[in-house]
Formats: structure tokens, sequence, C-alpha cells
């Protein structure tokens, strides 16, 4: 059953932007379609779904934090991440060298030892700084979330800083030439050809990246940020109800992984070039 | 200051014509390979050089040094009568003192590749646009009429919102042409502009390039096309391993070759 749940609940959200409604509605499409309906409705009529009504807002209000978790952190990472891949392939060694080696780090440990070095590391570390503790940024800097927030984005530019590597390597040379040739500096280089065209290039596997991202969030849970898994932990412990609520956390992250794939996919349409 | 500078030099032209390209003594090493040895070329207004010679010998090197995409090991180079200002960097190369004046000479000068090197994320109007825009700071509506026009002029005014991967080598050549024209550039410097094209391309690429020649552009173009070098070149230079083995008018450099190899290149290229 949980096999055959993300055929039916992901197809329909990914319709690639060129198919048309006849070539979508095919007979397989509609059986799987119709399968997929049967399941929900066997499903909201025979298992437990009282306690739904009852954490309704807890699950929006960790839904909000998952997906801010999410956009925050990837764009914050990919920020990161493009002057890491680009001191790897231009830079000189003082920058290439620490740039290769954080992601050799990021990349070559758990997540979850990130998280836990750096909330029980640095924010155990923090309390004993009287600077710190006196700082306007103390205040956050008490909570979790500001750990989470940093775990989270060091790992996405880690792992997208090797991507950007490998994007901004494979970007042809005599486009890059051709570009110094007509008299460009290498900022407005890098602004109008050398990243847009790395950009392009990686947008692919930045789907796959940030999907994985998004499943990476759950981890955060660990130090008390209550995102979406957080709150279903929550309501499996007060209720005893260990099947439905994890059925529905699945749901959930599939829809998210399917709204994620179909925005990149727009995304990806709007910048491949196409014939005309 | 550059820009008073430029302007100074600008304003001399009205005087004295200024020459495009002034090449003396060029060398150039990569390690221990000495590619070009002592290489002086001079290019006034409205020549159109051809450089030719065998795989090797340097044409493209010595193309590249020109506009400082290659780094020379000595001599020195001058456009439109301003001397690029070099000096001996830990390579043991001649890299340039002040970037934005090699930026600046840049711009009068515009290179034709043989892979073509169009920007591939951009249409051809963006790409023609794209140099007037971010780098000449021309306003954008202006460099986009421009921009229309010199497809028009290279015949391709209906591919204009295309891609490049989407067009023939031989338009994309003519694209990359009518980018080199956008920055209204002094000199074009061409490199084997036709080798990487299909046998029944050349001919559309060759035309726009002849109709610029007799448009009186200064041009520095290497070939391996003999027949358009000889109807079209104003002066010929033949190129062997890093030196000038003999140079001069088409007729004579065609027609009555003097060294031994320059006659057996033109009889190899037949
Ligand atoms: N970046 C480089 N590093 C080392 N050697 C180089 C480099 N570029 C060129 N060379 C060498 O310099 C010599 C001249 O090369 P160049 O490309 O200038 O020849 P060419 O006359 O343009 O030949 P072709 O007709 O094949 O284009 C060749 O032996 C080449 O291998
Ligand atoms: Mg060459």
């Amino acid at each position: 059953m949980s096999d055959a749940l993300p055929e039916e609940i992901a197809a329909p959200h990914l319709p690639s932007a060129s198919t048309t409604r006849s070539e979508f509605l095919k007979p397989h499409r509609i059986v799987l379609a119709l399968i997929g309906v049967g399941l929900i409705v066997a499903a909201a009529m025979t298992l437990r779904w009282d306690w739904l009504p009852k954490y309704g807002d807890l699950i929006l209000a960790g839904l909000w934090m998952t997906v801010l978790l999410l956009v925050v952190t990837s764009i914050l990472g990919f920020l990161i991440a493009v002057p890491v891949g680009l001191a790897q392939v231009t830079g000189p060694r003082i920058f290439a060298w620490p740039a290769a080696t954080f992601c050799t780090i990021i990349r070559g440990t758990p997540l979850l030892l990130q998280i836990w070095l750096l909330y029980y590391g640095l924010g155990s570390l923090f309390p004993f700084i009287p600077e710190i503790r006196q700082s306007f940024l103390w205040p956050y800097l008490r909570q979790a979330w500001p750990y989470g927030v940093l775990a989270l984005t060091l790992s996405y530019a880690g792992y997208e800083g090797e991507v950007m590597r490998g994007a901004f390597a494979g970007v042809p040379k005599g486009e890059i030439e051709a570009a110094r040739a007509f008299g460009m500096g290498r900022f407005t280089l890098l602004r109008r050809i050398w990243l847009p065209r790395a950009f392009q290039r990686v947008l692919p596997t930045l789907v796959g990246e940030t999907v994985l991202q998004l499943k990476s969030t759950p981890l955060v849970a660990t130090i008390t940020i209550s995102e979406l898994y957080a709150v279903f932990a929550r309501v499996r412990q007060d209720t005893y109800i260990v099947y439905e609520p994890l059925l529905l956390l699945a749901l959930m992250y599939l829809v998210l992984t399917a709204i994620l794939v179909y925005l990149f996919r727009l995304l990806e349409n709007r910048l491949t070039p196409k014939s005309r | 200051m550059a820009t008073a500078a430029g302007l100074a030099t600008r304003s001399a032209a009205d005087t004295a014509p200024l020459v495009p390209v002034e090449v003396k003594n060029l060398h150039k090493r990569f390690g221990d390979l000495h590619v070009l040895k002592g290489i002086s070329l001079t290019a006034n207004k409205g020549d159109v050089v051809a450089l030719i010679g065998g795989s090797g010998s340097g044409k493209s090197t010595f193309l590249r040094c020109i506009n400082m995409l290659e780094h020379p090991t000595s001599g020195s180079i001058a456009i439109d009568g301003e001397e690029i200002r070099l000096r001996k960097d830990s390579s043991g190369d001649l890299a340039p003192v002040d970037r934005r004046q090699v930026r600046r000479i840049r711009t009068r000068l515009a290179m034709v590749f043989q892979s073509f090197n169009l920007w591939q994320h951009l249409t051809l109007i963006q790409n023609v646009t794209e140099v007037p825009v971010h780098v000449l700071k021309v306003p954008r509506e202006e460099a986009r009429e421009r921009a229309e026009a010199l497809l028009h002029r290279v015949g391709l005014y209906e591919k204009r919102d295309a891609y490049p991967a989407f067009l023939s080598g031989g338009q994309q050549q003519r694209a990359a042409i009518a980018r080199a024209l956008a920055i209204q550039p002094d000199v074009l410097l061409f490199d084997e502009p036709t080798s990487a094209l299909d046998p029944e391309l050349v001919g559309e690429v060759l035309a726009v390039i002849r109709d610029l020649a007799e448009d009186g552009r200064t041009m520095i173009l290497v070939t391996h096309e003999m027949k358009f070098a000889r109807e079209v070149a104003s002066h010929v230079v033949f190129l062997h391993s890093g030196q000038i083995e003999e140079q001069g008018p088409p007729e004579a450099i065609f027609g009555s070759p003097n060294s031994e190899r320059l006659q057996r290149f033109i009889q190899s290229i037949h």
C-alpha cells in the first residue's frame, strides 16, 4: 500500500508543461487515479481520524515551519554554494582549498551530527561568552531555530557547492573566453554569462537536491524545533495512535515534494532554450 | 582618468591617422615550447590581413595575443596608437599593468571564433546586444535597434529570438559576426571562421566577411580558404613555426611565392 501511494499521488501533480489534456488523461492514468481515490476513501472510512481536528492548528504551524525552513535554508545555502563552487574552479588556492575542505566535511559527516554539534556544541558555548550574552542576538541564540537554520543551510551549501563546482567547470571555455574577448569585467562575466549558464545546467540536479533537503528537515525535530515531523511525533505521544498520523505525514511530504518538483519544472521551462 | 586618456588618443585621430594594430617583435612561449618567435605586424586602416600557415604555426596564438587572451612573453602591442602597458609577471610572461586598459582596448577589437562561442543561454538578439548594453552601456533601445539592423544584414533577422543551439553552424557564425559588429569595433579578428563548418555552409559566412572587407573594415583573418584570402586580403602573411616566412600582396604570395616552404604550403592546400 505504501508502495502504491507515491505513484498515484505524485503523478497527477506532475504533468510536464507540454502535456496537453488529452495526453494527460491516458487510460492507465485514469485507472491509477481511481485506485488512488479508492485508497483514500478507504483510509478515510476505516481508519481513525478523530484526533485530527484537535491538532489541525498545530499541524498547520508545523507545515509552515517546514516550508519556511526549506525555503530559507535552500536559498541561503545556494547563495553560499555559488562562491564555494566558484572558488574551487577559479579561485586562488587560499580560497579553493577551504572551499573544497568545507564541501568534503559537510558531505562526509551525517547531518544529524552537524545539527547536534552546532546546537549542543556552539549553543552551550555561547552562554559563557559575555559579549554574546549581552548582544542583541542573545534572545535569538537562546532558541533552537537559529542552529537548525544554520545546520541545514551549511548542509545545502556543502552539497550544492560541489554541484556548482561541476556546473561552473562545465560551462564551455569558449563562451567565457568570448565574454573576456569583448571586454567584459570579471563581475559582469560572472553575473551575465557564467552564473546563468551554470545555473541552467544545474537546475535538473537542483530539484533532486532540494527534495532531499525537504526530507532532511525532520532532523531538526531532535533539537526541539516544531516542524511538521515534530508535530506528528507529539500527536503520537499524546494519543497513542501510531499509524494514521504517520500516513498523513507521509502524504504531506509527498504533496510538498510534488509541489516542489512542479515549481522547479516551471522554472526549468522558463530558463531552458526552446526552438520556436 | 582612463576615459580621459582614451579621449586624448581619439582626438588625435583627426590629425594623424592612427594605426589600428601595430605589433612589434612578439614572442610567446608555452613552457619550453617557443610558439611565436618575434612577429611584427601592422594593420593600417582598411587593411585586410590574411594570416596563413600550417597547423601549429602559431596563427591562433598570435591572434589571441593581440587582444591579450594569451599573454605574450615579450614584445609590444598597440591598438589605435595606444600601447598596452605590460610588465613581467611571476610566470615570466607579460601581464597587463591595468586591467581596465585591456578591457577598454578589447572593446575596440572584436573577435570571431572558429567555434562561434555564442552564449547559449541567450537568444541571437540578446547575444548581439549583450556587450553593448552591459559593457559599453549603450541604452537598451538603441542597442536593440542596432542589433536588429545587424542581424538583418547577416540575414538572420527572422531568427533573432531563436537560441544558438537550434541554428546551423553557418547561421551561428553569422550571428557571431553580428555580435562582433555590434560593438562597432575598429578591428575585426577572425580565427578560422569557416573551419568548423560543413562545406555547404562556408559560402554564406565568407559572403558576409567579403561584404565587410568591401566596407573598408580593418581585419586580421586567419584562414585556410586560400582562394578567399587571395580575393579579399590586401596583405597576406605566411607564418611558419612561429616566424613570418614571407609576406606581401596576395598576387605576389599566391602568384610567385619565393620561399620553398610557401610554395609547398600552397600546393598542399590546393
Ligand atoms: N595553451 C597552450 N598551452 C600549450 N601549448 C599551446 C597552447 N596553445 C597553443 N599551444 C601550442 O602552440 C602551437 C601553436 O598553436 P596555435 O593554436 O597558435 O597554432 P595554429 O597556427 O592556430 O594552428 P591551427 O591551424 O591548427 O589552428 C601548437 O604547437 C600548440 O600545441
Ligand atoms: Mg588555430
